[in-house]
């Protein structure tokens, strides 16, 4: 239920709704698009990206001496968790073909083809297999499979929404095999929606100039990596999933390829060698590093693991001054703050208004465009609507939805999202919800090919936690995409690849390696990463803790 | 339908202005007394009271079952049961998280099934000894109706499985409560899978799709675009037609 203090503005979007529906209606765009020259204006104004202080200048690695989002460059220039002369790396605890590092969509994509091919897998996931964003991508999974929307068409709208940033190679990957993924996840089991003769049904995604987007109701992550981790689990005999266990280092040969990795027992705070022949790091994003104090949609263990581990073990990355927010985080009420709102929500004719119940951008700017008009309409415009928690936020109009698609598509599309906000009294196939955008996504990441190789021999990267495939900005549906495409690339090179690999003496040196450049570079820090998980405990408790930090594992 | 229940087991509460907000009440977080804010949920509350938590959070947001709870209230004989991302704390609450459920998955082959009865008899049999006493149902944080998924397993009824189990985030409540030991959420899964792959009617335009893949007919269409300078391709992105509503 809504406080009285926002009944005022509540009433004039029940107002102004005849006249949008009819607009809707239609046919016509009901808010003109955004020009080049306007997209690029609000970006500069009002993008969190694009404060100068949201950046700084790595010290160290690789990406050294480039502009990258502050808090990423905090992690980046961090301590080990270990000490590498505390293991005996001839003795290692586990053998394994590929160690997968991260249990999430593109790790369960990546063990399947794996094994397909003939090679056994370990994954090592930090909380239970599936415990990632994969899980809680809500809208869909965009790919051109309808007779007007050729892949080439999709790959435009991805170059266009990355502001043409996009690694050519990869975009033409990620679109190419779309359809083929379509049908890969639908003979796994995957069950879509569909229209009465069978065919996929799409919806428009912000940015798609085609409807694209696939969908299984607004669970669609949640059946999708499900069904790769009951595939995964059918084969017990190939692929061993060790929960708990994150992995904290990769391992080099003395060669100087990738040759497993250091796992930690959150648990029992043992530690284990895995010697592997191929790597392949599916660890996500990093929404839980809170990045400008925002609010993030991401699940509790997106913190940026990988990306650590590579850096330090002399990984490129690409892209890590760009940080996604996705327009729909959630604002009212507080227990909800941040969390997601799927686009699919504007897809089916939702629409973002102000306190005067008005529209003031098109509903389906690329994320970063419809992020930066929110927060315009709020701290420029002062049009925002504020909740008592002081919190601004723009309406975003789903009674709509019903009145355009017809009585019970809300219940049938949207069961996750009507259970989010009825909880609390909100019912909104009646009433709007209210949003601002929340941080969401890593666009950039480590580079890859379309191999999903990287300049390191035997360590692939797949899904989030690459970089290159969307630019500077990620349109909707497509890391789901992403995450399958690139998976199951990586489980398929990486199965070719150990069949020629042989290792040498494995080492850990490049940890101290990077240590010593830290402390040449004269970078002083207490960070310890991989951080793992996030601290939510308040100041007050924090004191209180004297020995914490004894405690090794997380605080 | 399943959403009005909500509302009435998890009394919607009217946001209230800062004071009052501010308000506490106490729980006891596996036994253990602690003032936690009064508009919290479990998992909010757990975290102010300092826990960090390893077992028992996932995506915090209702998606992924990672964290289910049980507890007692007060003056009231009865178990409840939920999420503790979405549950809200009450004066005097009795919780504790459940940080695993041990549940069986049944080892196969998709490719050798069939979507009937015969296969949830092979795989899951104890779904026979469903005694229909709706536990199962009551215990769902996602208010599905679990024992009538469970009848249409019983039936072989795939679809209807598949339809009422849609939802499911896998929590394992239901499994915990139920007397005939039946892991609902793996027959539930399973049923999925079967629809999906082998009931759901095939889409003719993909079809299509694929064979165009096949033959190559785009790649003439990418090269010129992969080709294209930056100014070329921003000149035919912003001058693309788009496709109605």
């Amino acid at each position: 239920m809504y406080p009285d203090s926002m009944s005022e503005s509540l009433n004039k979007v029940i107002r102004s709704r005849p006249r949008r529906l009819e607009l809707a209606k239609s046919g016509k765009p009901i808010f003109p698009p955004m020009s080049a020259e306007e997209r690029e204006e609000v970006l500069n104004k009002f993008h969190p990206d694009y404060k100068p202080e949201s950046r700084r200048k790595l010290k160290v690695g690789p990406n050294k001496g480039e502009l990258i989002t502050t808090e990423v460059a905090d992690l980046l220039e961090s301590h080990s968790r270990i000490k590498s002369d505390l293991f005996d790396l001839s003795k290692p605890d586990y053998e394994t073909d590929i160690l997968i590092i991260g249990g999430g969509g593109a790790g369960g994509a990546a063990a399947i083809l794996a094994m397909q091919n003939k090679a056994k897998c370990i994954i090592s996931t930090k909380l239970r297999f599936g415990d990632a964003n994969s899980m809680m991508s809500q809208g869909g999974m965009q790919a051109a499979v309808k007779p007007q929307d050729p892949p080439t068409r999709h790959y435009l709208d991805v170059m266009g929404g990355g502001h043409f940033d996009n690694k050519p190679e990869l975009v033409h990957t990620l679109t190419h095999d779309g359809p083929d993924v379509a049908r890969w996840l639908e003979k796994l089991g995957v069950v879509w929606d569909k229209n009465e003769d069978g065919s996929l049904q799409v919806l428009h995604g912000g940015g798609t100039s085609r409807k694209r987007m696939l969908s299984a109701r607004d669970y669609t992550g949640a059946i999708i990596m499900r069904t790769l981790m009951d595939e995964v689990r059918n084969h017990p005999d190939k692929v061993t999933v060790l929960e708990f266990m994150p992995t904290v280092e990769l391992i080099l040969d003395d060669k100087g390829n990738c040759a497993g990795g250091v796992l930690y027992n959150l648990e029992t705070e043992e530690y284990f060698i895995v010697k592997a022949k191929a790597t392949i790091i599916t660890t996500g994003g990093y929404g839980r590093l809170h990045i400008r104090g925002f609010d993030t949609t991401n699940h509790y263990g997106a913190t940026g693991d990988g990306l650590v581990m590579a850096y330090r073990a002399g990984s490129k990355l690409l892209y890590m001054d760009s940080v996604q927010y996705h327009p729909t985080g959630s604002v009212f009420p507080e227990q909800i703050a941040g969390f997601l709102i799927t686009e699919k929500i504007r897809g089916a004719g939702g629409q973002p208004l102000n306190k005067d119940g008005e529209l003031f951008v098109f509903p389906r700017e690329p994320r970063d465009v419809e992020s930066s008009a929110f927060i315009r309409e709020c701290l420029e415009r002062n049009n925002g609507i504020r909740t008592p928690e002081g919190r601004l936020g723009i309406w975003l109009d789903s009674p709509l939805i019903e009145m355009l698609q017809g009585e019970g598509y809300i219940n049938r599309q949207f069961p996750a999202m009507h259970r989010q906000f009825i909880r609390y009294g909100i019912d909104i196939t009646k009433e709007p919800m209210l949003v601002y955008p929340s941080l969401h996504y890593q666009n950039g990441g480590i580079e890859i090919n379309d191999k999903c190789e990287t300049k390191i021999p035997g360590l692939y990267v797949a899904g989030e936690a690459s970089g290159g495939v969307h630019g500077r900005n990620r349109l909707m549906g497509n890391s789901v995409l992403d995450y399958n495409v690139f998976g199951r690339r990586a489980g398929k090179h990486a199965a070719e690849y150990i069949k020629s690999v042989k290792l040498g003496k494995l080492s850990l040196d490049h940890i101290q390696k990077f240590d010593a450049e830290l402390k040449k570079a004269g970078v002083k820090t207490d960070l310890i990463a991989p951080i793992l998980l996030p601290a939510y405990t308040p100041e007050a408790v924090r004191k209180r803790q004297l020995t914490a930090q004894y405690e090794g594992t997380l605080r | 339908m399943a959403t009005k229940k909500a509302a009435k087991k998890q009394r919607p509460k009217k946001a209230q202005d800062k004071s009052q907000k501010e308000k506490l009440v106490t729980v006891f977080i596996m036994g253990k007394a602690h003032n936690v804010p009064a508009e919290a949920t479990i998992m909010g509350a757990m975290e102010y009271a300092g826990y960090q938590i390893k077992r028992g959070a996932g995506c915090r947001e209702g998606f992924c079952g990672a964290c289910a709870t049980v507890y007692r209230l007060p003056g009231d004989y009865k178990i409840y049961s939920g999420l503790a991302c979405t549950t809200l704390v009450e004066e005097g609450m009795w919780l504790s998280q459940l940080p695993a459920i041990p549940a069986h998955k049944a080892v196969y082959d998709i490719e050798k099934l069939e979507p009937n009865v015969a296969t949830i008899q092979k795989l899951y049999p104890e779904v026979f000894r469903c005694v229909a006493c709706n536990t199962c149902t009551k215990a769902c944080p996602q208010d599905l109706e679990v024992m009538d998924y469970i009848q249409a397993a019983k039936r072989g009824d795939i679809e209807a499985v598949m339809d009422l189990s849609f939802d499911c985030l896998c929590c394992g409540l239901c499994a915990i409560r139920c007397p005939a030991e039946i892991v609902q959420f793996n027959v539930g899964l399973l049923a999925k899978r079967l629809y999906g792959k082998y009931l759901s009617k095939k889409s003719k335009d993909l079809e299509e799709r694929l064979k165009e893949i096949q033959k190559n007919k785009f790649e003439k269409d990418y090269k010129a675009l992969m080709k294209s300078t930056k100014k070329d391709l921003k000149k035919k992105y912003y001058d693309r037609d788009m496709e109605g509503q």
